[in-house]
């Protein structure tokens, strides 16, 4: 089976908190925030590693992003992923939902042969679930979100198992297709010291804009539907009223003032 | 391209209901519309779907557009995107809004991808700008774990598409018996649209008071994440008709199901009084309850963040301080 596996590298949520706006410039500094592949995409890398032990085949990893991107890509060639394509350019920052998912859908028409294509449910920065099914539609190949489990029934079709707020659904999808895989998935594994090893052999492309055969007004911010028209911090508007002491003596006096508050 | 001015929500429906979110996103944009003029619609898609138009013209809704056939029966991603998208390019509303569960994050990003135009997710407040006479709409999302409020707009494409979580804005009272004008539509389902075929659908009522509208929600935090605290907890909920969530942690333990998760990647909730127990105030926990009323916080470490995010905040040991806190309330209650 060829599979593919899109990832994003992201800030580590442990260090949201240093994320900073200038004041003046109101432009966003992450200086000393490290970065790391989003957690859920591990979850897909791993499923589309567990496909391959089972029914052989190759997987791609596919990510956009500044040249730093690299560095997960190179993780999940070390994990065990076959070959990595990075599309870096310019015109490429700023984009939404909807231009990442029609720039590296003309990718993977343009540079990958494919069965199915892995992504995790949702990242931990912006978390909007959308690029999987708007992929899938550039695509044009059906989609399934939140995947807890699948089984691949024969080269044409795969059964998923989709988390609901309180229960799930059982879907039947025909491939190729698109999954974008839930945390519940599996677990995981680590890197290896011969999977790093082997890592250096394995093929790591660059494209931009052109060899993606795209005009800058469709991709990027150009190509973007949605703006961001402002951004502030966020400050919370709470008291603070922290009892310390003597614990039979602290609950009684958080009590009087939450009663005093009309909030119990 | 020309557009009416119509605001319209996606009803969800589930178990034969539409649900709770549906009915909040009515009430809102009843309030959204009233101030430009703008029509309300609710857009409904299933099975003899249209039985529940009534219902949604109670919650707000003065027009219903119903798609019906015994094949959508289930939530079919393809075959739902392409009928909404269908309705999109038709009628040409100004806005559509979305609630943002497990469903409507699937549905809504492949409906504005075949209406060309964007979709703002998880949004926590909407507001409407006239912009030369448009109705511009204004949609906050929390950014980097919620320690950002991030403002976003649309400015050419139609619609303007957003998703918001269950439980952020208040439920209509439903009054029933209002005038709407009920527009159904039929379909040609081709074999195509079911190329991901929805087989089964597992869903459990749940026994539990709903987090979304309770007015006391109580959060279990790694503080407590045994099976003995977890029963401290419940007892507190049980003393105070509270509804109980959870952090990551302790849902991923299993104490509490996932769908209790409060936070980014779980459930909003806006109740008169928050109750944090031993979780520590992680950004992406800590904006799922930003918008109640007041916040109460248990935890052992008087620098914890979960204090900056607090009303009142009680610093100790909690095995020693919610018996006590339990005690209290039992009292007062009696």
């Amino acid at each position: 089976m060829n599979l593919i596996v899109c990832i994003k590298q992201v800030p580590d949520p442990l260090y949201f908190d240093r994320i900073t706006l200038d004041p003046v410039t109101k432009l966003v500094k992450r200086e000393g925030v490290p970065l790391i592949m989003n957690p859920n995409d591990l979850n897909a890398v791993e499923t589309a590693l567990q496909i391959k032990d089972t029914y052989g085949g190759k997987i791609t990893v596919l990510t956009m992003g500044p040249p730093q991107s690299m560095e997960v890509l190179e993780e999940a060639l070390a994990l065990g992923a076959d070959e990595a394509i990075l599309l870096s350019d310019r015109a490429f920052a700023g984009a939404d939902a909807v231009a990442t998912s029609y720039t590296l859908a003309s990718a993977i028409k343009k540079f990958c042969e494919f069965d199915l294509i892995l992504c995790g449910y949702e990242t931990v920065d912006s978390g909007t679930r959308q690029v999987g099914p708007q992929l899938a539609e550039y695509l044009d190949i059906p989609h399934v979100t939140g995947v807890r489990s699948f089984k691949i029934e024969n080269p044409e079709y795969l059964i998923a198992e989709r988390r609901l707020e309180n229960g799930y659904m059982k879907i039947e999808v025909t491939l190729p297709a698109l999954i974008a895989v839930y945390n519940e998935a599996n677990d995981p594994r680590i890197p290896t010291v011969s999977g790093i090893m082997n890592m250096a052999s394995k093929s790591l492309k660059t494209y931009g804009l052109n060899e993606v055969g795209l005009i800058s007004a469709d991709v990027g911010l150009a190509g973007s539907p949605t703006q961001m028209a402002e951004m502030s911090e966020f400050k919370q508007n709470r008291r603070h009223e922290v009892f310390q002491g003597i614990p039979e003596e602290i609950v009684k006096q958080a009590i009087a003032r939450l009663k005093e508050l009309q909030a119990i | 391209m020309s557009y009416s001015r119509e605001i319209w929500v996606y009803c969800e429906v589930r178990n034969g209901k539409i649900t709770k979110g549906g009915m909040e996103l009515l009430g809102k944009s009843v309030v959204l519309g009233s101030g430009i003029g703008a029509k309300v619609a609710a857009v409904l898609v299933g099975d003899e779907i249209s039985a529940l138009a009534p219902e949604a013209a109670a919650y707000g809704a003065e027009k219903v557009y119903a798609v019906e056939d015994p094949k959508l029966h289930c939530y079919q991603s393809e075959a739902y995107a392409s009928i909404i998208a269908d309705l999109i390019k038709e009628n040409k509303p100004s806005i559509f809004l979305f609630s943002s569960t497990d469903i409507g994050d699937d549905l809504a990003p492949r409906v504005a991808a075949k209406a060309g135009t964007g979709l703002t997710a998880h949004c926590i407040e909407l507001r409407i700008e006239d912009r030369d006479g448009k109705p511009l709409l204004h949609q906050t999302v929390p950014g980097w774990g919620g320690s950002k409020r991030i403002d976003i707009i649309c400015p050419e494409k139609r619609p303007q598409m957003a998703t918001v979580k269950p439980g952020l804005f208040d439920c209509p009272v439903p009054v029933y018996g209002r005038p709407f004008e009920l527009l159904k539509t039929k379909v040609e389902l081709s074999n195509k649209l079911f190329r991901a075929k929805t087989i089964e659908v597992h869903e459990a009522p749940s026994c539990e008071l709903p987090l979304e509208g309770a007015d006391i929600v109580i959060a279990a935090g790694w503080g407590v994440c045994s099976a003995g605290e977890i029963d401290r907890v419940r007892e507190l909920a049980d003393v105070i008709c509270g509804a109980l969530g959870a952090t990551r942690p302790v849902t991923d333990k299993g104490f509490v199901p996932v769908d209790r998760m409060i936070g980014q990647s779980g459930k909003v909730v806006s109740p008169k009084l928050f109750i944090s127990l031993g979780a520590s105030g992680a950004m992406h926990y800590t904006t799922g309850f930003e918008k109640a009323k007041y916040v109460l916080a248990l935890d052992q470490n008087p620098h914890a963040a979960i204090f900056g995010m607090a009303d009142v905040g009680i610093v100790g040991d909690i095995k020693k301080t919610l018996p006590l806190l339990i005690n209290e309330l039992k009292e007062m209650r009696n």
